[in-house]
């Protein structure tokens, strides 16, 4: 009844028409965008756009970039991060079966296992790797420079691909080991004929961000101390600005990562907009 | 009579402090078909599942076909090969067609060839009425056929014996039938059977014996128009009136 009278009220007095919310929401955006083209003219006036392209895009060290290794250092990079991922997508998974094992040392190893190597800056591990052949005389990794990097690469991403995959595995429901196991099956069967299979679908994206990561962390091979032969993107682009004393070659180095990880988290993208398709 | 396939003595078992089996003598005969009913949590489920030793039990022996499976010296993936258990849920595996969940079992415990799997597979999915989902994902198929192919994957090992686990239960009641009819079908055949179910009607007409457990312990058994038509316990008949008659009951 009350309310049937307020809108008179309201029609008498109003001092000022007030907006809808969705006509104010309107508003308020047109700023922003009004906002967002000033700054961007701005910028694009004060900026001095001939030192821009010489220090970052200079196309002559672009070209110099291109012929003198950058595709070898390309390879270089993929050859290290796969051979890295593979290392630590075995001993993940092998962490996580410790993990989710009834043996409790098994477990406990594992967890100390995971815990040290998932806390500490890879960085630091890169640095103990360089510094072991120092500290102990006469220890040789095979495939120099190649073990070293996958052995390192390996460790920092197999503390966490076991999380994941442990992630993965618990994912699977109870009902799953209970029919392989009626059917006879043992333990170890179960796992690599039933519950693995359905953990790494599951666990496919987070280890494709995995991937990702790893590509980036590759970078961190230059403390090891590459010969030019072996080096990857960044060692590569690094070595040829400082020679240089200009940034294009950094530039180009980077741009050959995003070449790799923006296809890899497509592919995640489309991964996962299909398994929520299968749900 | 010869030899009982299944003897169960004494049988406990608990969960923390719930005593959901207590102290459980049962047998079931070769090619006797016994089905067990009785309200939710009475220990149905899990006397089954102490048949294939899916769940340990406390105390007691369970033998099955001469085997104590309960003997900590016993190869229990050896004795599960001759115990089909057949799931509420089906548990299909998800990432195998219904051939493959037929065959992989075959294949790693049996050891068959895969030609020699793949054959019986197709016997058995034919057996069950699904000769055409061979090659069928399994969220590609009904729930009633997803239990048919379970079915078939518990045969494929040839076993013994087979445990169903309340197998129409997670079933829309237009598919319960098919299921129902395969059981049946098994039944005629010869096959040994411990069903745990909630369908009165198949345990009337195909049963040769109904149990009825109550609070973990066996109330009552005997010939289905016996237990179904004439139950001697006040239990028995209070769960059979709230089961058969559900819209005329007191709510307590």
């Amino acid at each position: 009844m009350s309310s049937r009278a307020k809108p008179a009220v309201t029609d008498t007095i109003q001092p000022r028409r007030k907006l809808s919310p969705r006509k104010r929401a309107q508003r308020i955006r047109l700023v922003q965008y009004a906002i967002i083209i000033a700054l961007a003219i701005l910028a694009a006036v004060a900026a001095d756009w001939s030192q821009i392209v010489d220090v970052f895009f200079r196309p002559s060290l672009i070209s110099r970039a291109v012929t003198s290794g950058l595709f070898n250092a390309l390879v270089n990079t993929l050859v290290y991060t796969a051979g890295g991922f593979v290392l630590g997508l075995v001993a993940g998974t092998i962490l996580a079966l410790m993990k989710l094992s009834q043996v409790g040392p098994y477990r406990w190893m594992a967890t100390a296992y995971i815990e040290f190597f998932r806390g500490l800056p890879a960085i630091i591990i890169f640095i103990g790797f360089a510094l072991l052949p120092l500290a102990i005389p006469g220890l040789r990794i095979p495939f120099p420079p190649y073990g070293t990097a996958w052995l390192a690469l390996g460790i920092v991403a197999s503390a966490y691909t076991a999380e994941t995959v442990r992630a993965g595995v618990q994912a699977v429901p109870r009902g799953q080991v209970e029919a392989a196991r009626s059917l006879g099956m043992s333990p170890f069967t179960a796992n690599r004929k039933i519950v693995l299979p359905q953990a790494f679908r599951i666990v496919l994206p987070p280890l494709t961000n995995e991937l990702i990561l790893l590509v980036k962390d590759s970078s961190l091979i230059y403390i090891i101390g590459l010969t030019i032969a072996a080096a990857e993107l960044t060692t590569f682009g690094r070595q040829l600005a400082n020679t240089t004393a200009n940034l294009t070659p950094l530039v180009v180095a980077g741009f050959c990562y995003l070449l790799i990880t923006v296809p890899l988290s497509a592919i995640v993208r489309r991964m996962e907009a299909s398994t929520e398709k299968a749900r | 009579m010869s030899e009982p396939l299944v003897t169960i003595e004494k049988l406990h078992k608990s969960f923390g402090d719930l005593h959901v089996l207590r102290g459980i003598d049962f047998s079931v005969d070769v090619g006797e078909v016994v089905c067990v009913i009785g309200p939710s949590g009475s220990g149905k489920s899990t006397l089954l599942r102490c048949i294939n030793l899916l769940e340990r039990p406390e105390s007691g022996t369970v033998h099955v076909a001469g085997v104590e499976i309960t003997d900590i010296d016993c190869d229990i993936d050896a004795a599960r090969r001759q115990i089909g258990m057949v799931f509420q849920q089906f548990n299909l595996f998800p990432h195998l067609t219904a051939m493959a969940n037929c065959t992989v079992a075959q294949e790693t415990v049996a050891k068959r060839s895969k030609a020699e799997a793949r054959r019986i597979a197709q016997e058995m999915l034919e057996r069950v009425g699904l000769a055409d989902k061979v090659d069928q994902y399994p969220a590609k198929l009904s729930g009633g056929q997803q239990q048919r192919v379970a079915i078939a994957r518990a045969l494929c090992m040839q076993p013994a014996l087979m445990l169903f686990d309340e197998p129409t239960s997670a079933l829309d009641p237009e598919l319960v039938g098919d299921v129902l009819t395969v059981m049946r079908k098994l039944a005629e055949d010869g096959m040994t059977m411990l069903v745990v179910t909630h369908e009165m009607a198949f345990a009337r007409e195909v049963a040769d014996r109904v149990v009825f457990m109550d609070d973990g312990v066996i109330v009552e058994e005997g010939r289905p128009s016996e237990v179904i038509g004439k139950p001697q316990h006040e239990r028995t008949r209070v769960f059979l009136k709230r089961v058969l008659d559900p819209t005329h009951v007191q709510p307590t």
